[in-house]
């Protein structure tokens, strides 16, 4: 099959805790922080959107991708529940802005958490179909959540982006599988600004069932157990669910660590398991075995099996680390601040 | 009268049930109610539910139950006096068997609160108040019952120790209850601990928000003994009212209603309270399960707390309070409460309590008191052995 021959992320610098969001609502820190294993999020400054990270994202996997020229790209994809346009498709931008247009297709997909392992997906069918030479899949969101709603605490920013490709893979994917069923978890209706939520209802019933069923489904396809996986990515709504998911199939804790990134960086929402996936492709060796598994409310999850190639060691340092933009060179902001920067604040015009 | 019997008894799963909706939940309960009883048919069926219009849009509950049970054409009523309409489903069904009108009569309760967000539930939930004289100011339940808790604590000198006694002593006997929505032990500390949701009250102060159904099949003795099944007797029912606003009252400490409603069953039983050995209460909040004690006569106003601390209520202590767990950590289904109560004390009286959660010593009376909002309702009802 087809595979990804460069991948990147992008991650604001800023960060706020959780205790600053908390002290503002009345809310239990100690409860976010334990229950549902969060310590502070990403914020993206007032000019960072879903375009400008998914350009970062996609030029550093240019970078890694070394030789692919841009005119060879078919296909932009960008899976995101925060396109900055109703109408006007992200990706028209990001493609002038990596020297991709004109002869390509393009489209911003949307299914909750989900809408970038789908753009990756499809990127990857239309190269393994032969359609195309290279096709990019990018993940990003500028994550919404409601003023002292529980997504307050996690709603976050980052994107990830993977050229896919035939030749010169860095990881090949051996095996996908997609699963998905109508469920009302997790929704924003048309010109709402805040989604909506189901409470417990979306861990139990639509994210430990869905995640569940899909990666179920691929270990039996694949004939593959937990055990000959060298690591592991889920979707990370908060740091906690990842870790029981991953339980509960018979991963362990060693397996997801690389990609476990919520507990610093919180919910990226469609941009959560690529992103872990670049951070864990960062600390890969050859002919290491990943898992992934992608989580959308509404619901849906897509899961992939990627083999490493000997090329991850001639391209992981080409450009910066996942884990250097979670760690290094660090702005925490308090409320006000993060307040100014997602636009909470009503001004006049 | 002639004797009125409990003879069997049912309940769906309780707690967040995604799966199960209304109707289902009524079903389980009731099915289970009627095959542990061993009736062949029944006369007819009364069903508390408070609110499933504001839970889940459904009205007309009484016809909906008797379909799904295969029964269309069955009397069927619903009752409703908020949190107490179990209580007083039981009650109706029983007056009507004791009243020779019908013979086998089954007394449900059921709710679906989860379908809806937190707010509305809690919204929901606040129809039980003074809309006009409480809710329209912004009051909640858990608001209303922690300005009950601070006016007893400023009064008797009450703790928050004591409350979370009571949290502590509830959950530790829901953990042996297998209906139990939350089956786990609580320490003083971790009460204390929990976020605070209305001060003095923390979140393990306050019973849960629960999809669930309970039933009980009504009989006559003569009846109940022709089954051949376990049953215990009902000998007293009491109901009373008190106002619907607190500050309407002379006394927030106090819940009137209970009281009436205890008087009237004990002197329909021709018992006094110091018959009874044991109860199930409403004790939505851990502050009602003390007011409720004292209001009663069980302990004087401002020993209850004391009491509760010092283990007299726990199920190995002198009176016995809430050995299902309460609605603490059983659950609050608001409209399966006062049913659920009832099997709990039919389980203790005839043995078939399980887990290591029968009371020693084998106890012949048992009562149960089942309350609307801050106890503007209250239904009691006295159980004894056959």
């Amino acid at each position: 099959m087809a595979g990804i021959v460069g991948y990147g992320a992008h991650l604001p610098r800023h960060r706020i805790k959780v205790e600053e969001i908390a002290k503002v609502w009345g809310a239990d820190a100690p409860s976010y922080k334990k229950g549902l294993m969060l310590r502070e999020k990403s914020v993206p400054p007032p000019d960072m959107d879903t375009i400008t990270l998914s350009v970062e994202a996609a030029r550093r996997a240019l970078i890694r991708a070394q030789t692919v020229d841009p005119k060879d790209i078919g296909a932009i994809y960008i899976g995101s529940e925060s396109h900055p346009y109703a109408v006007k498709p992200s990706g028209t931008t990001v493609a002038e802005a990596i020297g991709a247009t004109p002869d390509i297709h393009c489209a911003d997909f949307e299914f909750a958490c989900k809408a970038g392992s789908e753009a990756m997906f499809v990127a990857l069918s239309h190269v393994d179909a032969d359609h195309m030479k290279y096709a990019l899949g990018i993940a990003a969101d500028t994550s919404q959540g409601a003023p002292s709603d529980a997504l307050e605490f996690s709603a976050a920013a980052g994107a990830g982006a993977f050229i896919m490709g035939k030749k010169n893979m860095i990881a090949e994917c051996l095996f996908t599988h997609s699963y998905m069923t109508d469920m009302p978890d997790f929704w924003r209706r048309e010109h709402e600004f805040y989604p909506q939520h189901g409470g417990r209802f979306t861990g139990e019933e639509a994210y430990f069932a869905t995640t569940k069923g899909a990666s179920v489904a691929l270990l039996k396809k694949s004939g593959m157990k937990p055990k000959d996986f060298k690591y592991a990515v889920f979707h990370q709504p908060n740091g906690k669910f990842p870790q029981r998911v991953a339980k509960e199939l018979g991963f362990t804790q060693k397996q997801i660590d690389p990609g476990w990134l919520a507990p610093r960086l919180g919910n990226t929402y469609s941009g959560a398991s690529p992103i872990g996936l670049t951070a864990t492709l960062d600390v890969s060796q050859p002919g290491d075995l990943l898992f992934m598994c992608s989580y959308g409310s509404g619901a849906g999850s897509d899961a992939f099996v990627w083999k490493v190639t000997d090329r991850i060691n001639e391209v992981r340092d080409l450009t910066v680390r996942t884990h250097k933009l979670l760690d290094e060179n660090l702005i925490y902001v308090d409320y006000g601040t993060y307040a100014k920067f997602r636009r909470k604040i009503k001004k006049n015009d | 009268m002639r004797e009125v019997c409990v003879v069997g008894v049912g309940m769906s799963k309780w707690g967040e049930v995604w799966r199960r909706s209304l109707r289902q939940l009524f079903v389980d309960a009731a099915m289970e109610a009627i095959k542990d009883s061993g009736v062949d048919h029944l006369d007819s069926l009364y069903v508390g539910c408070m609110s499933s219009g504001m839970f889940v849009q459904q009205e007309h509950v009484g016809a909906l139950c008797a379909d799904y049970l295969g029964m269309a054409g069955l009397p069927a009523t619903r009752v409703e006096s908020a949190c107490a309409s179990g209580g007083i489903a039981v009650r109706q069904a029983f007056l009507e068997v004791a009243s020779g009108v019908s013979e086998i009569v089954l007394a449900a309760g059921v709710e679906k609160m989860t379908d809806c967000s937190g707010d509305d539930a809690t919204s929901a939930l606040a129809g039980a108040a003074d809309q006009e004289y409480e809710v329209f100011h912004g009051a909640t339940f858990p608001g209303l019952y922690a300005m009950m808790a601070h006016a007893h604590m400023d009064k008797y000198g009450t703790t928050s120790e004591m409350l979370a006694a009571v949290s502590v002593k509830n959950h530790h006997n829901g953990a042996m209850n297998p209906a139990a929505q939350y089956p786990f032990e609580v320490s003083i500390d971790r009460v204390l601990g929990s976020v605070m949701v209305a001060d003095p009250l923390h979140i393990l102060d306050c019973s849960p928000i629960t999809d669930g159904a309970a039933a009980v099949i009504i009989t006559s003795e003569e009846i109940a003994r022709k089954l051949g099944k376990p049953y215990v007797k009902i000998i007293g029912s009491g109901l009373a009212t008190d106002t619907i606003a607190i500050a309407q009252r002379d006394d927030m400490t106090r819940i009137k209603s209970a009281s009436i409603a205890l008087d009237q069953a004990l002197k329909m039983a021709d018992r006094k309270l110091s018959d009874v050995q044991f109860a199930e209460m409403h004790d939505c909040f851990t502050i009602a399960e003390i007011i409720i004690m004292e209001s009663i006569g069980l302990y004087e106003p401002g020993k209850a707390g004391p009491a509760v601390l010092a283990g007299e209520t726990a199920l190995d202590g002198k009176f016995p309070i809430n050995t299902s767990g309460g609605l603490k950590s059983k659950g609050h289904p608001v409209g399966a409460t006062g049913v659920a109560q009832v099997i709990e004390v039919y389980k203790q009286l005839t043995g078939r309590a399980e887990n290591g959660r029968l009371i020693p010593g084998s106890p012949k009376i048992g009562m149960t008191q089942n309350m609307g909002g801050t106890g503007a309702s209250s239904a009691v009802h006295i159980m004894e052995v056959a």
